[in-house]
């Protein structure tokens, strides 16, 4: 079975981001980067498929050149060949997405393998659109995989429960939290790793559908609720730390 | 002048350790320092990633690593649990090193395969209950015998003792010629005679077994002498050297475990309506403390460095050890200070790298003992 496992480079959780000059994208100086974390389950299963039926695992990745740094951690866990689509823009899903479906109609995988979302963006649009661009059958946030020769039966999580669903390959599948418990790499791994080769892959040429027009940091307004000693503020008081508050 | 430059491949080695050490040390280590339980779950996963044999030749089985990713590796581990590091820097640097460099062909397909794949790890025997910083006065005796020695004493404080599957064993074979006439024994666990006693109960790295050995009329066969008959102060010198790297790096992580603590709580805790961390007594404590840190760094990876290049590092080792194990020390203390009363028991930690810190200031030649080594390598310069 031929596996292609899709993964991205995001801001590490702790890593306090700011914006860019441009008003519309992260300004990267400064900010650690870190694999996905819902992508080390899809690496995991990609893996584990090929354990259990041969075949090979191949990791893409899609973003500015610092992102290949991810790949290396692909190649240390176990795939086997990696691919480097360059693409400065940081556009939209759809162009990511196009990229992606161009190079699958160039390996034709058995299985695509996405994180269920990137952690930074969370548009939750790429597997979905990676699918539907190479018509075949996308399953969402799976939490337990199948494939038994061409058939593929996955649990998903839904609000409040799991729902079993079947399909046949070739297909599209994003992985939820709780799918596998991802391996660390080996440290002969990490050293082998680096001479792995990185393949360079051009980007696809197509128009965003979606544009960014500006990206803002959450600010911390406050309420100006002034009380004074007065009774009628004291009442008041004792409301709001009552009723909105609730902490009496 | 001394630059350093992570390469992607260390970085991914750190970030390795520092995951590992979050999410399948860390939970168990409250626990373990309180019962004072060996992490051995912990030790055969750190094993089967590499870790017990970082800097061994993938022709034995090791991952082929430099001193560097090893101390980021020690750094990481000690800075959530020093007791996981000390197991760890044994087995590197006194155990794997030594045999790698002193053994026969033989003994290395024996001895070391297993124990650079994380089958198994291992113990260093040099300290007796009278001989601590002078190692040269050994009391244990090896006679020559029929096809081997024969092996009677006490060994202390071995590290790894009450676990461990093989033992390098120093013992004086030839008393006239003092500490040229120790030899190095590698010694199997259940070997008759040999015979590890109760574990210490120690005031910190309580994860880690220590205890005394008794050897009595211990056969150990002529092919499992290290190196050379006589060479065994030598390598048990060398192999601290690279050891102290190793201590130093544990120390380290100690002194960023208590920085990274005392850090994350200042800006947590509230006091006269603001966190602590607005305080100026408080940021001075901070600013001291990553100071501290920082120096100890600089030297660690600097001797770590100086290794790989194959360079003298015999007082850049003892220069790291030294400064790291006060840092370690200072910063425990500080990291107590600024968690207030909460500093003072179990559930935040810092009063267990207080008890863990002080550790590094003794084993592996204590504070005194690398003033002197330091001294001497700056005189030998002059004279
Ligand atoms: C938890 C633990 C684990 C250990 N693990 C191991 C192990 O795995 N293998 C092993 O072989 N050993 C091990 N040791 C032993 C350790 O290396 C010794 O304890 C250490 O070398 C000090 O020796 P000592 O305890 O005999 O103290 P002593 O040598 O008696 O020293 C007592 C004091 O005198 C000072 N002193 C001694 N000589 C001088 C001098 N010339 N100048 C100035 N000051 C001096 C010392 O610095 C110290 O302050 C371990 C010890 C502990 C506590």
């Amino acid at each position: 079975m031929n596996i292609l496992v899709c993964i991205s480079q995001v801001p590490d959780t702790t890593t306090r981001v700011a914006v860019g000059t441009d008003g519309s994208s992260i300004n990267p100086a400064g900010v650690k980067f870190i694999l996905n974390p819902y992508d080390e389950f899809a690496i995991e299963e990609g893996l584990r498929l090929r354990e259990k039926s041969g075949g090979t695992v191949t990791t893409v990745t899609v973003g500015p050149d610092t992102s290949k740094e991810v790949l290396r951690t692909a190649l240390a866990m176990g795939s086997d060949t990696a691919v480097f689509v360059k693409d400065e823009s940081r556009s939209d899903s759809f162009v990511v997405a196009s990229s992606i479906a161009d190079l699958a109609k160039e390996i034709t995988p058995d299985v695509i393998l996405f994180g269920r979302q990137s952690i930074d963006f969370d548009s939750f649009a790429l597997p979905s659109m990676v699918g539907e661009l190479l018509g075949w059958p996308n399953i969402s946030m799976v939490s337990s995989l199948t494939i038994e020769g061409t058939q593929v039966s996955a649990e998903r999580d839904i609000e409040g429960g799991k729902e079993s669903v079947s399909a046949t390959l070739p297909c599209v599948i994003s992985a939820q939290k709780g799918l596998n418990d991802p391996r660390y790499p080996k440290l002969p791994d990490i050293m082998k790793a680096k001479s792995k080769p990185i393949a360079d892959r051009v980007a696809t040429v197509v128009e965003p559908r979606v544009v960014t027009l500006s990206m803002t940091l959450p600010v911390s307004k406050r309420l100006n609720n002034i009380m004074t000693d007065s009774d009628a503020d004291i009442d008041q008081l004792v409301r709001l730390l009552h009723e909105e508050a609730k902490v009496i | 002048m001394f630059t350093l430059q992570l390469s992607e491949t260390h970085e991914m080695i750190r970030d390795t350790a520092r995951q590992f050490a979050r999410d399948e040390v860390a939970p168990s280590s409250i626990e373990r320092d309180k019962n004072g339980e060996f992490p051995t779950e912990i030790i055969k996963k750190l094993g089967e990633l590499g870790f017990l044999g970082m800097m061994v030749s993938p022709e034995w089985g090791g991952s082929g690593l430099d001193a560097l990713s090893y101390v980021l590796a020690m750094e990481e581990i000690s800075a959530v649990d020093a007791s996981v590091g000390v197991i760890l820097s044994v087995n590197n640097s006194l155990i794997c090193w030594s045999l790698e460099t002193f053994g026969t062909d033989a003994q290395k397909e024996k001895w070391l395969r297993p124990l650079a794949v994380g089958q198994i790890h291992g113990a260093f025997c040099l300290s007796e209950p009278e001989a601590g910083s002078d190692a040269t006065s050994q009391h244990t005796l090896a006679e020559k015998v029929d096809g081997g020695w024969s092996l009677n004493g006490t060994k202390n404080w071995i590290t790894n003792g009450t676990t461990a599957s093989t033992y390098l064993v120093m013992a004086q074979t030839n008393r006239e010629l003092r500490h040229r006439g120790i030899s190095c024994f590698i010694i199997e666990r259940n070997t008759p005679g040999f015979e590890p006693g109760l574990k210490e109960d120690k005031l910190g790295i309580r994860s880690s077994d220590t205890c005394s050995i008794g050897l009595t009329n211990v056969f150990v066969p002529d092919d499992q002498v290290l190196g050379d008959v006589g060479q065994g102060f030598k390598i048990a010198m060398e192999s601290l050297n690279g050891g102290r790297i190793g201590i130093a790096a544990q120390a380290l992580g100690i002194a960023k475990g208590s920085f990274d603590a005392a850090l994350l709580y200042s800006t947590q805790r509230k006091a006269f309506g603001k966190p602590i961390s607005d305080l100026q007594a408080i940021q001075l404590k901070l600013a001291e403390m990553a100071t501290r840190l920082e120096a100890a760094r600089v030297l660690v990876y600097r001797a770590a460095n100086l290794k790989d290049q194959h360079r003298n590092y015999i007082m850049a080792a003892a220069q790291a050890k030294l400064l790291a194990s006060q840092a370690a020390v200072q910063n425990a203390l500080e990291a107590i200070q600024v968690h207030g009363g909460y500093g003072y028991v179990r559930e935040y930690l810092v009063e267990r790298y207080l008890r863990d810190a002080k550790i590094t200031e003794i084993y592996e030649g204590t504070s005194e003992i690398q003033h002197i080594v330091i001294a001497r390598e700056i005189l030998k310069a002059v004279s």
